[in-house]
């Protein structure tokens, strides 16, 4: 089958994207010093990426499993919540 | 009332299988009871890889399979030991699965949910969806609502159920278990991928609403301590892989190149060619097992499902043990009900009721499994490669004799491993799973 890249996978999903991110690093500059920064890979939808120096949080994809928030557990980093009642992922098939 | 928020018997905070079973059971003995979903929908934001058991789902619903949308009905499992370039395959299949009232289904959850909520509804409950529960409210020793995220969301009522879920904020803030840790959740993608009927009922060898299983080891997730899948739906394939959070983080890969990976196998590629990606899906799965089975219980308050890390990985079984601890936690509020006590000692009926079930049973006898296998990383590599080299070994014809095969095959895993190595982790692996 063709392969698809992980942007057009995402393409094929339903979100209604809340107007302001449900996740939120509390210290960007904590950041900085973390050796792994685990957040830029194990996220199934690539929601952290390490761009300019800081990480930027792509929240429109997020797909709310919560791996991002047992990954960051050590850093404690990570303002985790579910996107706004009737915002997020709108899963088709589940 | 109107002063203080609606008052409830029973809140149950997440629509999935173990909330609804509760839910179900609770309304239909007349209680006044409201669900909580944050979805648009019951099912909207509900993932599991899709198999439905018929039995502890029939304790809720007799006979739910002649209307309820499932797939197809499990008749063949196979389970297949993967290496880079070869796979070693078990598989049992019988007649009896194929018949009524059948043993598993295949299901998608977005579908398979909204029926099962509608149920609920019909027996009196009251759903609301687009309702996030952002924590308990508590007032003396227990629980007597939620807050939601709606405008003067507050709900109260005489029992809370927590059915939210692997990341259980509930439970968590109600300090019944601590934060996960990356060793007790596995990061699990998925794609529901279409095909035509004809064509899975073909590839995989079953005819009408017959379905097949495939559980796939080693390779699928790249050595690392997880597993793949892929079922078979009416009209698409569930496939998907996952792994352990903490090894995921300790080799440094993503889950769709772990994902890309798998379908790239060769065993796996042909069963998927010429499918279109429908939905790419994401869901963290409790492997913490008995260990990290969080306090089920509190003053007004029950923790039900994947909030109560309720998953037994070796059987892939999850659903099943949600349905039936939501089904116990609905008789001990019933108990309670009765009783008009709703006090933390009241309710550690629940407690009592899980530990006697065979979901305790169960994930007691798996206590040890997740750790044992995380520290032997030889079953998800070194093993796979042995079992692999000597099917080729003995099955390719090269004029070397058999028995020579047999000694090259002996001495060639002994020079990789040493024996008594070798016999600690098999004894270690049966002890942790016997």
């Amino acid at each position: 089958m063709k392969q698809l890249t992980l942007e057009q996978k995402l393409f094929l999903n339903g979100f209604r994207p809340d107007k302001e991110s449900h996740l939120r690093i509390k210290d960007p500059e904590k950041c900085k010093t973390c050796k792994l920064r685990q957040c830029t890979y194990v996220c199934p939808v690539n929601t952290y990426r390490w761009e300019n120096d800081q990480i930027t949080v792509f929240f429109e994809g997020c797909l709310e499993c919560g791996a991002c928030r047992v990954a960051c557990k050590e850093c404690g980093n990570l303002e985790w919540r579910y996107p706004r009642g009737g915002f997020g992922i709108n899963y088709r098939t589940g | 009332m109107s002063e203080r928020g609606e008052k409830f018997d029973v809140i149950v905070v997440g629509a999935g299988p173990a909330g609804l079973a509760a839910s179900y059971l609770l309304a239909k003995a007349g209680l006044k009871v409201a669900v909580v979903e944050r979805g648009d929908f019951p099912g909207s934001k509900n993932v599991m890889g899709g198999v439905l058991y018929r039995q502890p789902t029939e304790g809720i619903l007799p006979g739910f399979w002649r209307e309820a949308p499932f797939e197809r009905a499990v008749v063949e499992q196979r389970a297949w030991v993967l290496t880079e370039k070869a796979v070693f395959k078990f598989s049992h299949r019988h007649e009896a699965f194929a018949e009524e009232p059948y043993n598993a289904f295949t299901v998608l959850r977005a579908r398979f949910d909204k029926w099962m909520a509608q149920q609920v509804r019909s027996a009196g409950a009251l759903i609301i969806p687009e309702t996030v529960v952002e924590s308990a409210i508590v007032e003396g020793e227990r629980v007597v609502g939620v807050h939601t995220g709606r405008p003067d969301g507050d709900l109260y009522a005489d029992v809370v159920i927590a059915a939210d879920g692997v990341n259980s904020l509930l439970a968590q803030s109600m300090g019944l278990r601590p934060e996960l840790d990356p060793d007790q959740v596995a990061i699990a993608v998925k794609e529901v991928i279409a095909l035509p009927r004809e064509v899975i009922e073909d590839r995989f060898n079953v005819t009408g609403d017959q379905g097949v299983t495939i559980e796939m080891y080693a390779d699928a997730s790249w050595g690392m301590v997880g597993t793949g899948f892929i079922y078979t739906n009416r009209e698409s394939l569930s496939v998907g892989t996952g792994a352990l959070l903490s090894q995921l983080v300790e080799r440094g890969v993503t889950p769709n190149d772990l994902m890309e990976h798998m379908k790239a196998h060769p065993a796996v590629a042909p069963l998927l060619a010429g499918g279109e990606t429908r939905e790419f899906l994401a869901h963290l799965i409790p492997e913490g097992g008995l260990r990290g089975m969080p306090k089920l219980s509190t003053g007004g308050m029950l923790v039900v499902g994947d909030a109560a890390m309720m998953v037994n990985s070796m059987h892939r079984e999850g659903s099943n043990l949600a349905m039936a601890s939501g089904q116990l936690a609905a008789q001990a509020v019933l108990r309670a009900m009765e009783w008009k006590d709703f006090s933390a000692e009241s309710l550690s009926y629940y407690d009592q009721l899980v530990r006697d079930s065979s979901i305790y049973k169960d994930l007691y006898k798996y206590r040890n499994m997740a750790r044992f296998f995380e520290t032997h990383p030889a079953f998800f590599s070194l093993y796979p490669d042995l079992l692999n080299e000597a099917a080729r070994e003995m099955l390719t014809v090269d004029g070397v004799s058999k028995r020579s095969k047999q000694r090259k095959i002996f001495w060639g895993a002994l020079r990789r491993r040493m024996p008594w190595r070798m016999a600690l982790d098999f004894y270690g692996a049966w002890r942790s799973i016997a």
